[in-house]
């Protein structure tokens, strides 16, 4: 028998939804101050009305739902869900006031491209907006990239123990140290480090490339921020291949490959065990994937001939590549030479390392490094039982920090969702091939939205329809939140109509 | 002298015929015409007109200018004698010097890595940019102002419900 939720349930819900508004609320001061700063008055007045809405908001749902309950499994996931749709609702009203987008849904599809660091983008003129709109862009990315709830988890959630729940909910599901608090504020930690040495080494490229000092720290700091959480938003519409640079390039490469690896592996090289890198499956994983997704990349571009030389083939290939199996989006081409560059053996291997994506517990998305080891770990497992003796005993292990027997719910759990993201991919690419998309092009763009990559081939655009664009933002949704949250939605949804 | 029409035209096809390959001239293409099209351009002298946008990177006696159309922006790398005209280049406070270039469009040049690219030979400026005025929006502040207001009367509220 299906429980038809209670007004309990809806009023602790609302109460923890409430709290967190009012922690996204707070981080669009630092758009303010930057609007101030730069002496952008009218951007400010943007994030001032917006602020007050989500505090407003926030505030409502705290006094109306005031509770001093802690949340159960099923509420902390939909507190979850559904904070990060409050989240594009919310973040996406100082874009819509900067005059930048042409609709509030384009608005909320950026938003929530932001937040899921997804990278695909519908804004108008990017290169006359404000510093301060840019930085909000960027910071959404970096909020999003260590999670909206592990943001109200360090700095305005204390000791309780629903804390786990939301963490979890929001695709972490690895406790770096054993407290979730303190786990939370170890991945600012790692983040703010980077993001310093990160502006540093792009703001001095960017000097010694000829740009401004004020533009090129601002541009750093975006740029880090981007590609440390696999965003892949940029200041300017043409992304990477503004800046022209060979160096630039290397750098965001570096950054986006640190984006990509696990909190947990982070912790283990700060503590000074750095063969865990070698060791880990994840990263193993990581380096055969991208050994094979780059051979049929670098075979596509090849037999098209796009390339005059293999260095302008590696450059070109390699970059992209990185770019789509780390889930970050930058590009050094343009959308629309996907289609009249690459062959569709190359897109094939980008969409293929895009699915992909980066570690668990990192800010990527997609399937994730952990499952395909994971998977790969079974089949071996299954061929050995085949070929040795009956009675022999096969058990296989693997290296993730600890040494992991390979049990079968752990096989259980990534094929679920490995085959939950191949469901999403699949569903999207037939929605784009429902608007008349060809299929490869439609399932490149899909692919992109749901494992929050940030890519395009050009599908994503203002005049793509509306329906196509609700789906991209369900897709970038689901896929950042790993389905748990979302499928406890589905269910309370379901609870809600059906129970008794 | 007369001049007899069809030798002019004969002249001027062999003339055509014996062109060098990068010279065919194009005029005025839009970014999305040279992106779409790349390989029908590719090595082929184009002239591209557009804003000024970002910075003007000088790398030493060359510069990247990345100028924009509307609908892309384009990277032109062109010597740095001939930018000396630029006054404005976009962003949110300025609106950059309009320009048209005329050089060897490359659609992944060999010198550059590969980039999509300009390389420019003449720059011929069409308008001078401006900075833009940024007037207080007082729709904005109005809306500000109200909030504020029903923020207070939250807060007030909230009061009376703790009492």
């Amino acid at each position: 028998m299906i429980l038809k939720p209670r007004l309990e349930d809806l009023k602790i819900i609302g109460f923890y939804l409430g709290k967190i508004i009012l922690g996204l609320a707070f981080t669009m001061v630092v758009p303010i101050l930057a609007g101030l700063c730069f002496k952008e008055l009218n951007p400010a007045l943007d994030f001032l009305i917006s602020i007050e809405i989500s505090v407003f908001l926030g505030l409502l749902l705290l006094k109306i739902c005031h509770t001093d309950k802690d949340l159960n499994w099923m509420q902390g996931m939909i507190v979850v869900s559904l904070s990060w749709i409050v989240a594009m609702f919310l973040g996406a009203v100082p874009l819509y006031l900067s005059g930048h987008w042409k609709s509030f849904l384009d608005a909320c599809f950026d938003a929530m491209s932001g937040f899921a660091t997804t990278g695909l983008v519908l804004v108008q003129d990017l290169d006359h907006m404000s510093y301060t709109h840019n930085l909000w862009r960027h910071l959404i990315m970096f909020l999003g990239g260590q999670g909206i709830v592990v943001i109200a988890l360090s700095f305005f959630v204390r000791g309780f123990s629903g804390a786990f729940k939301m963490y979890v909910g929001e695709a972490r599901d690895e406790r770096i140290l054993p407290n979730v608090v303190h786990t939370s504020r170890f991945i600012w930690l790692v983040s703010f480090v980077y993001l310093v040495l990160g502006t540093i080494a792009l703001g001095i490229t960017g000097i010694f490339n000829g740009m401004k000092p004020l533009n090129s720290f601002f541009h750093g700091a975006c740029i880090f921020m981007a590609a440390f959480d696999t965003g892949g938003f940029s200041p300017q519409s043409q992304s990477i291949l503004y800046y022209h640079s060979m160096p630039y390039e290397i750098i965001t490469v570096i950054i986006m490959v640190l984006g990509a690896l696990n909190f947990k592996l982070h912790y283990h090289l700060w503590m000074g065990n750095r063969k865990e890198i070698f060791r880990n499956i994840e990263t193993s994983t990581l380096f055969v994937t991208i050994i094979i997704t780059f051979s049929i990349v670098a075979v596509g571009l090849a037999q098209m001939g796009s390339y005059p030389s293999a260095v302008t083939l590696f450059r070109k290939g390699f970059y992209q590549l990185i770019s789509g199996h780390t889930g970050t989006g930058f590009q050094t081409i343009y959308p629309q030479q996907f289609l009249s560059d690459w062959n569709n053996l190359a897109l094939v291997g980008v969409t293929m390392a895009m699915a992909l994506g980066g570690a668990v517990c990192s800010t990527t998305g997609a399937i994730k490094m952990l499952r395909i080891g994971i998977i790969f770990k079974a089949f071996k497992e299954d061929l050995k039982r085949i070929i040795v003796p009956e009675r022999a005993l096969v058990i296989e292990k693997f290296h993730h920090i600890k040494e992991v027997f390979l049990e079968d719910k752990l096989v259980r759990s990534a094929l679920i969702i490995t085959l939950a993201y191949i469901i999403l991919y699949g569903l999207g690419a037939l929605v784009g091939m429902f608007y008349g998309y060809p299929f490869l092009n439609a399932l490149f763009e899909s692919t992109s939205a749901a494992a929050n990559v940030g890519l395009s081939c050009g599908i994503t655009s203002i005049s793509m329809p509306a329906a196509l664009k609700i789906t991209y933002i369900i897709q970038m949704w689901a896929g950042r939140l790993e389905f748990m949250s979302v499928f406890t939605i589905l269910g309370f949804l379901i609870a809600a109509v059906k129970g008794k | 002298m007369k001049i007899n029409l069809k030798s002019v035209l004969l002249i001027l096809l062999i003339s055509l015929a014996f062109y060098p390959k990068a010279s065919v001239f194009c005029q005025n293409l839009s970014s999305s015409e040279l992106i779409g099209n790349a390989k029908e351009y590719d090595a082929k002298l184009v002239t591209y007109a557009g804003e000024v946008i970002g910075d003007i990177m000088v790398r030493g006696e060359f510069a990247w200018v990345n100028i924009s159309d509307g609908d892309n922006a384009l990277g032109v790398w062109i010597n740095a004698s001939l930018l000396k005209e630029i006054n404005f280049t976009g962003n949110y406070k300025n609106r950059g010097d309009k320009v048209e270039v005329t050089g060897i469009f490359h659609r992944a040049c060999p010198e550059h890595g590969g980039d999509l690219d300009i390389h420019a030979q003449s720059l011929r400026k069409l308008g001078i940019g401006r900075i833009v005025n940024q007037r207080l929006n007082l729709d904005k502040k109005n809306l500000s102002i109200v909030l504020f207001g029903a923020l207070i009367l939250i807060w007030i509220l909230t009061l009376f419900k703790h009492k």
